[in-house]
């Protein structure tokens, strides 16, 4: 259900307020919207709004953050398609922080999901408000009016008017409540712009250097700041001493930030911030602290030794989370068992913009300016580290120089607003790559123990699978040691192979640095282990790994979680609206086969792997050909993507999406890894941090499936098929078996 | 101290310690924010810029390093915004999040002013010390030999 107010007279968003014309709001009345439930027709919070001014320009809100995925402009299409506006009159705007938006944390590739239709509805009811108004204006009947690119049109005469002069009348009418209201959506054939690939609406300013990230933010006054947080995650400050630091010229002022008790949630991390007139000067003050650290209960903490304690967990029985069948008495009774077990290290976003936010405390109010995928979590932080309510606290968002899920996290907002409050100015603080890379929310590491058995033709008839990882949780609460059903259906509880006897296992770990929501997220290690492992099986049964694939996805049909006694959240969605069906999973399965090569010889220390996944409701399938030189250096000569994720918006956008995602697999894959020594994380930097470059760069081919089906996810899913199809391929290439994550070229040299 | 340098064409004082990053000098001090920070440390090209027609790092270029130069940042590559490298950009929907683009363009800019036909091994060569963690490498390649072609 979907309420519509026209908020004309209201004047209640900057940047629209003051204007004459049509103004709409809208919310969405949805379970997953908590606010709607108390809503009712009178007190209405909208999430979107749309003016129409008189001269026709067509302002249009973005609440969803921008960080690459094209989202500004994809909904704002879509309701742009539906009023019949020409995109060249049409200004998008971004939303401030705030509730009446509904649901601004962009993350979980879900924007278009839950907001396309709320678009068309926007756009359909406005565009039907403007064909009443002019057909009040000529005293017409409504049904003889049809609105046209930007015009009204009396379709018996050929009369036409303006939408900018017709706006001004349609301000005036009611809009008949939803009951009353039949939207007329526009047939498929006549969209303009949905399903077209729009350029981007920052494209212009970007390539100029004009476009403006949170980096950039530069208010009257500004300090710059920044921060030596302790190496440790927990450990806290004994003694510092700022003398020297005091001395660098345009250092201003060093002061201490508490340190939030652990697990430290979205809290500031705490340490010494140092104030200066710019950034520069601020580093070097930095560089120049004497600090004695208490570094506190997790100053053990060692990567290797965790692994080994993941490792042999994940060797246990833990608990259990998927069970169909008996999977210790077929195991028992197989003609053949295979087991394997596969590692996935922590791993750092790295957008190449660094965390970074400026703040203005001033009069017990506070207003923020940051490049943050969560602008109500970053409002709700700062007033409560300030100790302010939520109205005093005004949440603006810039661009983001990538997000990946690390702008979710607004411990770094946070800090702006402590120290613009301490120092008694606007401060705008910036984190260096070294701090970014060592004080991040980790992608979780993970160790994972697989078991089938086989039957005398090869075909599978039991699946063990068990994982271990420290949970996100863990990061919010003490004592969290098990994956939540949110975690554990990322490619664990939904593994969609037609296997008789199945069961799913999840040990116990707990998180001893921040664990984040990273691109993906569990899809990496979980679609790593399982695509891999359906490859072993392939050739335990001395089968092609595409055919085989075929014959473990087996008939098209739609996981019956509740036989399988899993509590499957689907990512949010309905499993009405959008069932697990490995039908789809065949279909791109079939189209990735016949448009990559597939089965045509390549040179010795060449090969293909093929890994298929649905992650975020969206199905893919990859198939990458590598080629191994002498060095056991990997060269990927070439990827074939095809993705089923319904409904498209903006076919270039969704390319880019998966061809940013193929790359993001193959930094996972090849290079990318933190390891920690005494609670202190090793990397630095890009020098030692590292991510895929130019050079490893496949040509990429995205195949997209036709679909009119309800719109999935386009931002994570293209991920986590990557490394696996990537190791796949090294097997049959060299007929070594990649286990572990990132790949040890050491390992693939010839003999 | 004032340094003194050309920067987007115009003769510029900038008071600051001459140790200052030209990168913290051009965003801070001059207040053009085109250049952006990635790693500070030579590793990423987000911070490229010209010198003297060069693409350098201006993370670790000092301004003494700049004094008497010819600098030029993205807002200066072309007086209307449309140099053949910024326009196979647009044609090629490079950017993703763009953070990384002008670094990319200055880098790519650089490349075709000294080598106008580049082989593919050039564009590898001279591209790879810039980073896109958005992954839009392969357009990247395609728009540079769009630009070259556009210039024949
Ligand atoms: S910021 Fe200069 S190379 Fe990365
Ligand atoms: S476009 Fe985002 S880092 Fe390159």
């Amino acid at each position: 259900m979907t309420t519509i107010v026209n908020m004309s007279r209201r004047g209640v968003v900057k940047g629209i307020a003051g204007m004459t014309g049509l103004v709409l709001g809208f919310h969405v009345g949805s379970r997953i919207l908590p606010f709607a439930a108390a809503a009712t027709p009178t007190t209405f919070v909208p999430n979107v709004y749309l003016a129409i001014d008189e001269t026709g320009l067509v302002t249009i809100v973005a609440h969803r953050s921008e960080m690459g995925t094209g989202i500004r402009t994809g909904l704002p299409m879509v309701l742009a398609d539906e009023l019949e506006a020409d995109w060249t009159r049409v200004k998008v705007i971004q939303a401030q922080g705030d509730a009446k938006y509904g649901d601004q944390n962009t993350d979980g590739s879900r924007s278009v999901r839950q907001f396309y239709q709320p678009m068309r509805v926007a756009g359909a009811s406005a565009r039907q408000m403007l064909e009443a108004a002019a057909a009040h204006m000529w005293g017409v009947t409504v049904n003889d009016c049809r609105a046209r690119n930007h015009m009204v049109v009396h379709v018996p005469t050929g009369r036409q008017v303006a939408f900018g002069d017709v706006a001004k009348v349609a301000a005036t009418l009611e809009v008949p409540p939803d009951d009353r209201l039949e939207l007329r959506f526009k047939p498929a054939s006549e969209r303009r712009y949905v399903g077209k690939p729009i350029p981007i609406v920052d494209l212009n300013d970007i390539v100029r250097g004009k476009a403006i990230y949170g980096i950039d933010v530069v208010l009257p006054g500004l300090k710059y700041a920044s921060i030596e947080r302790c190496p440790v995650y927990g450990g806290t400050i004994s003694t510092f001493d700022a003398t020297e630091s005091l001395k660098v010229p345009g250092v201003e002022k060093v002061v201490a930030i508490p340190a939030a008790a652990i697990p430290s949630g979205f809290n500031p991390l705490g340490g010494i911030a140092v104030i200066a007139s710019n950034t520069w000067a601020a580093q070097q003050g930095r560089e120049r602290l004497k600090i004695t650290w208490d570094f506190g209960a997790n100053a053990s903490h060692d990567s290797d030794a965790y692994r080994a304690q993941l490792e042999a967990t994940a060797k246990q029985s833990g608990r259990v989370v998927r069970n169909q069948g008996s999977v210790d008495s077929a195991l028992a009774s197989a003609a053949r068992r295979v087991s394997a077990d596969y590692f996935v290290p922590y791993y750092a976003h790295a957008p190449m913009e660094v965390p970074t936010a400026t703040a203005n405390v001033a009069a017990n109010k506070c207003e923020i300016w940051a490049p943050t995928q969560f602008p109500q979590g970053a409002r709700a932080t700062v007033a409560a580290v300030l100790g302010l309510p939520l109205d005093d606290v005004t949440v603006n968002v810039t661009l983001l120089g990538g997000g990946f899920g690390r702008k979710s996290k607004p411990d770094y907002v946070a800090e702006a607003a402590v120290l613009s409050r301490l120092v008694g100015a606007p401060v705008k603080v910036t984190w260096t790559r070294e701090d970014e890379i060592r004080h991040d929310y980790y992608h979780a590491i993970c160790a994972q123990h697989l078991e089938a058995g086989l039957a005398a033709d090869g075909r599978a008839t039991s699946w063990l699978h068990r994982t271990v990882f420290p949970a996100i949780e863990s990061t919010f609460q003490p004592n969290i040691t098990y994956g939540s059903s949110g975690e554990l259906q990322q490619g664990v509880t939904d593994m969609p192979y037609a296997i008789e006897n199945v069961r799913c296992e999840n040990g116990p770990a707990a998180g001893q640095v921040r664990i984040g929501w990273y691109r993906s997220v569990y899809n990496i290690p979980h679609a790593f282990a399982v695509c891999s492992f359906a490859d072993e099986l392939a050739h335990a049964a001395g089968k092609d790994p595409v055919e085989y694939l075929r014959e473990l996805l087996g008939q098209p049909r739609k996981l019956d979680f509740a036989a399988m006694h899993v509590d499957y959240p689907n990512y949010g969605a309905s499993l009405d609206a959008y069932p697990v069906d490995t039908g789809r999973l065949r279909g791109v399965l079939d189209l990735v086969a016949r448009n990559s090569e597939w089965g045509r010889p390549l040179p010795p220390r060449q090969g293909r792997g093929v890994a298929v996944h649905r992650s975020f409701l969206t199905y893919v399938a990859a198939i990458v050909h590598v080629a191994v030189g002498d060095d056991g250096q990997v060269a990927i000569p070439r990827i074939d993507v095809a993705l089923d994720c319904g409904l498209v918006v903006n076919p270039d956008r969704v390319r880019a999406q998966f061809e940013g995602a193929a790359i993001m697999g193959i930094s996972n894959a090849l290079y990318s890894n933190i390891s920690i020594k005494q609670g202190r994380i090793e990397q630095s930097n890009f020098s030692d941090y590292q991510v895929a470059r130019t050079d490893i760069t496949p040509q990429t081919h995205i195949h997209i499936v036709e679909s009119s089906a309800p719109p999935g996810g386009v931002g994570e899913p293209g991920v986590p098929p990557i490394a696996p199809a990537i190791c796949n391929a090294i097997f049959a290439a060299t007929g070594r078996r990649i286990r572990a994550l990132p790949v040890d070229p050491a390992a693939l040299k010839a003999t | 101290m004032m340094v003194t340098l050309r920067l987007n064409g115009t003769r510029r004082s900038v008071d600051a310690d001459p140790q200052t990053p030209l990168l913290w000098a051009i965003r801070d001090i001059v207040g053009l924010t085109g250049t952006k920070f990635g790693c500070g440390i030579g590793a990423c090209g987000a911070c490229t810029v010209h010198m003297d027609g060069q693409a350098v790092r201006s993370c670790t270029t000092t301004l003494a390093d700049a004094e008497g130069h010819d600098v030029v940042t993205i807002e200066g590559l072309s007086p209307d915004g449309a140099h053949p490298v910024q326009r196979a950009w647009e044609a090629h929907n490079v950017p993703q999040c763009g953070y990384c683009q002008p670094g990319q363009i200055m880098q790519a800019a650089a490349l075709l002013k000294q080598t106008p036909h580049p082989t593919d091994q050039d564009i590898v060569a001279a591209m790879a010390g810039n980073i896109c963690r958005c992954g839009t490498y392969l357009r990247i390649q395609a728009a540079i030999k769009s630009a070259a072609e556009a210039e024949k």
